[in-house]
């Protein structure tokens, strides 16, 4: 078919080459239609995918505002050793910054110092504001007798510089003491450790109930005949492919004070007051497991197929009990389904937001949610990436332990 | 699949058996019902979303088609979905071919950077869109969305290409180049042919990632550009009513409906090129 069909407009394309083939060498033309084809795909993975995920990254530790905005006074106070007070230079330097900067500028480091010291925003926008008719240390004590106050420099001096620990300690329940040394944050604002613990605790509770689920799931497709397979597969696949949102709102309709579950079981008399199933930890994982489960039996199930019957009728022939021929022959030769479904299961489930933010109550929210409250409602972008990175490196460290145990496991099977 | 008949000798004794089955029915119910159960309410003539229904209408249908806020959102959501199904179709396309044409460590280095954005927590990404689209202006665009959605959209397209070309005979180019094809020629007429399902399964496939996601819109979108996905979320965390019950209907139509050609695409694909169904 393709020889005599295809044969003609082979010429014409001869006569084409003839003519542009003079302008360019057939060996160069490899290596140029090759980069052709890869640049401008690698142009947009470099500009919008890489760069705005490591801009974002670095943002936990870079926070040049206060160098930006002052940056006289930020070198001034970098300068200055940290004991007693900054000299006379630097009361001048922050207010020839002050008077020179834009108000956006200085608001932008006003958000960063606030961190430093609540209130810090209000006390450098009033001196802002009053900047232009003020001299020298006099003079600006004279705006607010707090910057006669050394803890307000030594605040300035942390922030002052543009790589900062601050957001980073604080995603790990850590802070700077104003004497520079770093210690466990007060109680009120520690809950960065408690809610990573409950985002990793969730997605393990979530991929073992997974991996308890599908396991016979996938069994029971893996040995139906064909015919039943693709339709077995298909009920699994089905919800699969339904967008999130509308298997969310199944389960809220269903599971909500008033909804179909509570009211049948209040009709059948079976309870006296409706159930709490949803928006606490309940709905979590009963909405986690309907939507992670499909993604537990699909790589079990291609493992399980392609298992040949015969091991199993050896391991019998030979003697072994059921049990044992399930954990000593049938399990190992599973394991690199269990290996990647879990870890899929696991790594998925740890980085969900929508799901958790629509089912759960206040206590359920993980890693995500907070790296949203933070970009969107109190715009601390320091924080937000500071948390992302926590969750990027907990994600990293469980893949890497995986590949570990992954590898060990492979020599014990092979032993 | 080589041992095609169905197993007699069983896992275990037959109790096992019989746990087998039950945990799978009762995790098949598990799957399916809240969605056979809950979606059919979209049709009920009464307001509330619970059985008996005092009567089928498609009031709560011809509500949707009337509101001017979901027709905005079905409309966002098939240009983004249509945009970036096509602009992810260009991208992984060009992507695959030219990861075949790279030596073995290139590739694997270029194919785990293609891939990236599907391992990244979408969280991650969304807010790393936000901040840099707010520098350039593109929140609160169709533009902005097209480019996110393309984003996770065109590796799927890249994984499909790429899965097609794996067997690809090569000596099929050289013997066109022998027979004079130029090598474009040869990739239009030889490559491409071979190709064409899985381009238009990656296509479809991230037309419904498109259609699905919710996440990035969050973040992107102002209330303009607002999608069906973000409707619905709205929907259930302000108050579920039929309406958003016959909206959610229709979005797991489409889904589906894409998905399920996507399969079909996908076995095509693979006999076409001589294998077993996998």
């Amino acid at each position: 078919m393709l020889s005599m069909s295809r044969a003609k407009p082979c010429a014409i394309e001869r006569a084409e080459e003839a003519v542009s083939g003079l302008a360019l060498p057939q060996a160069l033309r490899a290596p140029i239609s090759r980069y052709g084809l890869l640049l401008p795909c690698l142009l947009f993975m470099l500009g919008l995918f890489v760069w705005p995920i490591l801009s974002l990254l670095t943002g936990g530790v870079h926070s040049p505002e206060v160098s930006q905005a002052l940056p006289q006074a930020s070198r001034a106070v970098l300068a200055w050793s940290g004991q007693g007070q900054p000299d006379d230079a630097a009361f001048e330097a922050l207010l020839a910054d002050l008077r020179a900067a834009d108000r956006r500028a200085v608001a932008e480091a006003g958000r960063r110092l606030n961190y430093e010291i609540p209130g810090y925003r209000a006390l450098i926008l009033k001196t802002a504001a009053r900047a232009a008719g003020a001299q020298g240390k006099v003079g600006l004590i004279a705006i607010d007798p707090k910057w006669g106050e050394e803890s307000y420099w030594l605040a300035l001096r942390r922030a002052a510089s543009p790589i900062t620990p601050r957001y980073l300690l604080s995603a790990l329940d850590l802070e700077v003491r104003p004497d520079g040394s770093i210690g466990a944050a007060p109680q009120e604002s520690a809950i960065f450790l408690g809610v990573l613990g409950r985002t990793l605790w969730i997605s393990l509770v979530v991929t073992v109930s997974c991996l308890l689920l599908a396991f016979p799931v996938a069994y029971h497709i893996a040995s139906s005949t064909p015919r039943w397979r693709n339709l077995l597969l298909l009920l699994v696949l089905l919800p699969f492919w339904t967008s999130l949102l509308v298997r969310t709102s199944a389960w809220v309709v269903l599971l909500q004070d008033n909804g179909m579950i509570n009211s049948f079981l209040l009709r059948a008399g079976l309870i006296e007051t409706p159930l709490r199933l949803i928006f606490n930890r309940t709905g979590v994982y009963i909405s986690f497991i309907h939507v992670l489960l499909p993604l537990m039996v699909l790589p079990l199930y291609s493992v399980m197929s392609n298992i040949s019957r015969e091991y199993l009728r050896a391991a019998f022939s030979l003697g072994a009990s059921g049990p044992r021929a399930f954990f000593k022959v049938y399990l190992p030769l599973v394991w690199p389904g269990i290996w990647s479904g879990t870890l899929l299961t696991f790594v998925v489930c740890s980085g969900y937001y929508v799901t958790p933010l629509l089912v759960g109550g206040n206590t359920d929210q993980m890693m995500s949610y907070f790296i949203a409250f933070y970009t969107k409602q109190t715009v601390n972008w320091g924080l937000a990436a500071a948390l992302a990175i926590v969750l990027s490196l907990s994600i990293l460290l469980v893949t890497g332990l995986y590949a570990l145990v992954g590898r060990r496991q492979k020599i014990v099977v092979k032993g | 699949m080589s041992d095609a008949t169905p197993p007699r000798q069983h896992l275990g004794p037959s109790p096992w058996r019989i746990l087998t089955i039950v945990i799978s029915v009762l995790v098949y119910a598990f799957l399916l019902l809240p969605i056979i159960v809950v979606l059919p309410l979209g049709f009920s003539s009464g307001s509330f979303l619970t059985y008996p229904m005092p009567g089928l209408s498609l009031r709560w249908y011809e509500e949707l088609a009337h509101n001017y806020k979901w027709l905005l959102a079905l409309k966002n959501s098939a240009i983004v979905g249509v945009c970036a199904a096509a602009l992810s179709s260009v991208l992984g396309v060009s992507a695959a071919l030219a990861l075949a044409s790279l030596p073995p460590k290139a590739r694997a280095l270029a194919y785990g950077l293609f891939i990236a954005p599907l391992v990244v927590p979408v969280i991650i990404l969304a807010v790393a869109l936000f901040l840099f689209f707010s520098k350039l202006g593109l929140t609160g665009s169709l533009a902005g969305m097209v480019l996110a959605h393309t984003i996770v959209g065109a590796p799927y397209v890249m994984i499909s290409v790429n899965a097609a070309l794996q067997n690809f005979d090569t000596t099929l180019v050289r013997a066109a180049k022998s027979l004079g094809a130029s090598s474009w020629g040869a990739q239009r007429l030889v490559v491409f042919p071979i190709i064409k399902p899985a381009i238009v399964a990656g296509a479809l496939f991230a037309f419904v990632v498109s259609f699905d996601e919710v996440v990035i819109s969050l973040f992107l979108a102002s209330p303009e550009q607002v999608t069906l996905p973000i409707r619905l979320f709205d929907g259930i965390r302000d108050e579920l009513t039929p309406v958003v019950i016959s909206a959610a209907t229709i979005m797991l139509f489409v889904s589906v409906g894409g998905m399920i050609c996507v399969e079909a695409l996908r076995r095509r694909s693979a006999k076409a090129r001589g294998l077993q169904e996998s």
